[in-house]
């Protein structure tokens, strides 16, 4: 199996259940850089897919809880080539492992190089918030040599034409944004939101989950049967602030 | 510094930016520019591109910009002979006199453009960002002149360093909002603007304040800005019946120097020069340099010079001008800089404040510390070229950074 087909069968799979995947984040190195492969051991072992944030100065994406991990991780020394070295050492982890970076990093690392040292750590796909479809052509070209999906976003706000197109074009899963705005805001998912999702799941040949803003057991039960799982990102990197137990945390989010 | 473009390319890519090819379909000034931003703001800058198509060059946008431009905002800005200065350096120094455009620096040209722009959109809102102040003031007075609620999103160091001006935006009506994340400067001021674009991009528009950022800005800023560089043009040429030997600006994100150069690119011997912030030394940290010291990468939203570090992170920035202190420039300025048709180099922050003191005892004019790098680079550029014609763009005045000038030029005097 490819690392595409591994990402949208690990969702499938939980999916089946009658449950939407969990799609498990964290910030790469926080909040304690020592404990990073400790973290990702908790979430693979809650979740179905475990996404990995590299950090990067200027997030634009993120609500305050990203920024808060990522400028505390950068401190930590933590980059993409740490976060790879750590990954390529822990092999044994069976939850697909997606990276998430903005775009800036994964250019300085050079493109050609990076699509093998990913596939060299485990790296399934990648998440690149602030890459349209439109200017992806070269990051797309280097992860085919690989297999290595690469997931695109859709929002309540794309039009018709374009989210046929990004539905298309999506790989191991669609990342159906909830809402306008930056990660990590709470949100109710009212009627219309459900319906775009219902669209979304319609136009998508891959699984598709939702993000932003997720953090209740109520929110995963009102999307269940609209989306194929979801994606538990601020709430998650605030459990690990606290300290708490993030395996069990995500069993809570389950029925 | 690194570039992706190769010598074999650049005489191609001048021809064509000479030919006004740039931008093109795709945003790009040859490899530069392009649109990098998240899924959500796609459709309010496909929107933004249409409304910019449509409207921008059409007749009656025209007559209405050309309208304010001139009933409000005091356009044409005169052109002053810097007798005195010129005595001294040896040269002809010629002054653009952005300073005395309405609210006091040429970031009111964007300002009233795009806000005019902006309500023909039918936006509800405006966001801006600003460092040194002068792009808050001058969306703020551009709203409250046509009736549309503005938030200016600006770093708490700023807002310190460049105190008149919140207290101008405050009256102007504008709702400013202190920035404490990232730099708390100009780049997390960037950040934060586009955060709340993205939480409400159809009913807001972002005024963007210099030409960076993602297609169309870059186009859009240079577009509204470039009325410096053609009345500029047209005046020399009556005053001195001669294109000046030498064009120079300052360069931070890059719009009064774009819409300064935009009229020269095609005058083959017209030398142009961009001045950025060389802070205190070489060093990554000490200046605000990007050309001279950056390499490529993608920061808000565009594909350009940055100051990173090896691993693509984004460098904190110094200069004693708050509106220079950005560690990105504009996409067109990366192309022009590769191509060799402007000359970027750097003067620090004590030849600035130099700059400053020269301007106001020779001429009787304060310079903002972003134009006084441009004089800076005009007084280098005269001692190597006695006798030569400089232009010389001030892009403002100096009011705005006597916070600064007490702790520095006033202090020494002093003690």
């Amino acid at each position: 199996m490819s690392p595409r087909e591994r990402i949208s069968a690990a969702i499938r799979a939980a999916a089946a259940a009658d449950e939407p995947a969990l799609v498990a984040y964290l910030t790469a190195g926080y909040p304690q850089r020592e404990k990073f492969r400790e973290h990702v051991r908790a979430l693979a072992a809650g979740a179905d897919v475990v996404e990995i944030g590299v950090p990067f100065t200027d997030p634009m994406a993120d609500g305050v809880t990203i920024q808060r991990a990522s400028l505390a991780a950068l401190t930590q020394g933590v980059s993409l080539k740490w976060i790879l070295a750590e990954l390529a050492a822990m092999r044994d982890i069976k939850a697909p492992l997606i990276l998430m970076s903005y775009l800036n990093p994964l250019l300085a690392f050079g493109l050609t190089n990076l699509a093998q040292a990913a596939a060299d750590a485990g790296v399934a796909g990648f998440i690149v918030p602030d890459l349209p479809l439109d200017e992806s052509q070269d990051l797309r070209a280097a992860l085919d040599t690989t297999q290595i999906a690469l997931v695109q976003m859709v929002t309540p706000v794309t039009q018709a034409p374009r989210l046929k197109q990004l539905c298309a074009g999506s790989q191991g899963f669609v990342y159906a944004v909830t809402m306008t705005g930056t990660t990590g805001k709470s949100v109710a998912v009212p009627d219309d939101v459900i319906s775009y999702l219902d669209n979304v799941r319609a136009l998508a040949k891959v699984p598709v989950c939702a993000g932003f803003g997720i953090r209740s057991r109520e929110q995963v039960e009102r999307l269940r049967g609209h989306v194929d799982g979801v994606v538990i990102g601020s709430a998650l990197v605030e459990v690990l602030e606290r300290g708490e137990d993030a395996t069990r945390w995500l069993q809570g989010l389950r029925g | 510094m690194s570039t992706p473009v190769s010598s074999s390319d650049a005489p191609r890519l001048l021809a064509e930016l000479i030919a006004g090819r740039f931008p093109d379909e795709r945003g790009r000034f040859g490899p530069f520019g392009g649109r990098y931003v998240p899924e959500t703001l796609i459709p309010a800058l496909e929107r933004l591109e249409r409304g910019v198509r449509e409207h921008l060059h059409a007749s009656d946008f025209q007559q209405e910009f050309k309208q304010q431009l001139t009933s409000w905002v005091g356009r044409p800005t005169a052109l002053t002979f810097a007798a005195r200065l010129s005595e001294q350096w040896g040269a002809k120094v010629w002054l653009k006199r952005e300073d005395l455009a309405h609210t006091g620096a040429h970031k009111i040209n964007n300002a009233i453009g795009q806000a005019l722009l902006a309500r023909r959109l039918g936006a509800k809102r405006i966001v801006a960002e600003t460092g040194a102040g002068q792009h808050g003031v001058a969306s703020a007075a551009a709203c409250a002149r046509l009736g549309l609620p503005c938030t200016v999103y600006m770093g708490d160091i700023d807002m310190e360093r460049q105190a008149p001006n919140v207290g101008r935006m405050r009256l102007l009506g504008a709702q400013v909002v202190p920035v404490t994340s990232g730099d708390r400067t100009l780049r997390a001021a960037i950040d934060e603007a586009m955060r709340d674009w993205v939480s409400d991009p159809t009913d807001t528009y972002y005024l963007l304040g210099s030409a960076v950022g993602p297609h169309p800005y870059p186009y859009l800023v240079r577009e509204l800005q470039a009325v410096i560089g053609r009345e500029a043009r047209a005046q020399i040429l009556a005053a001195n019946a001669a294109l000046p030997d030498v064009l120079i600006a300052c360069v931070g994100g890059g719009s009064n120097s774009i819409g300064a150069f935009h009229a020269f690119i095609a005058d083959a011997a017209v030398r142009i020069i961009g001045i950025e912030a060389g802070g205190r030394g070489a060093g990554l940290g000490d200046n605000a340099a990007t050309v001279a010291h950056g390499s490529p990468g993608v920061l808000h939203g565009t594909y350009s010079m940055l100051l990173q570090n090896e691993d693509g992170q984004i460098q904190e920035t110094h200069s004693v001008s708050a509106g220079l202190d950005y560690p990105g420039v504009g996409p067109e300025h990366a192309l022009l800089a590769a191509v060799g048709r402007v000359s970027y180099q750097t003067a620090s922050d004590d030849e600035a404040l130099a700059g400053v003191r020269a301007l106001s005892e020779c001429e009787g004019i304060l310079p903002a510390l972003e134009s006084a790098h441009a004089l800076a680079g005009a007084q280098r550029y005269a001692r190597l070229n006695p006798g030569s014609s400089i232009l010389v763009c001030l892009s403002g005045r100096g009011d705005k950074d006597m916070p600064t000038l007490q702790q520095t030029l006033l202090k020494s005097e002093r003690s």
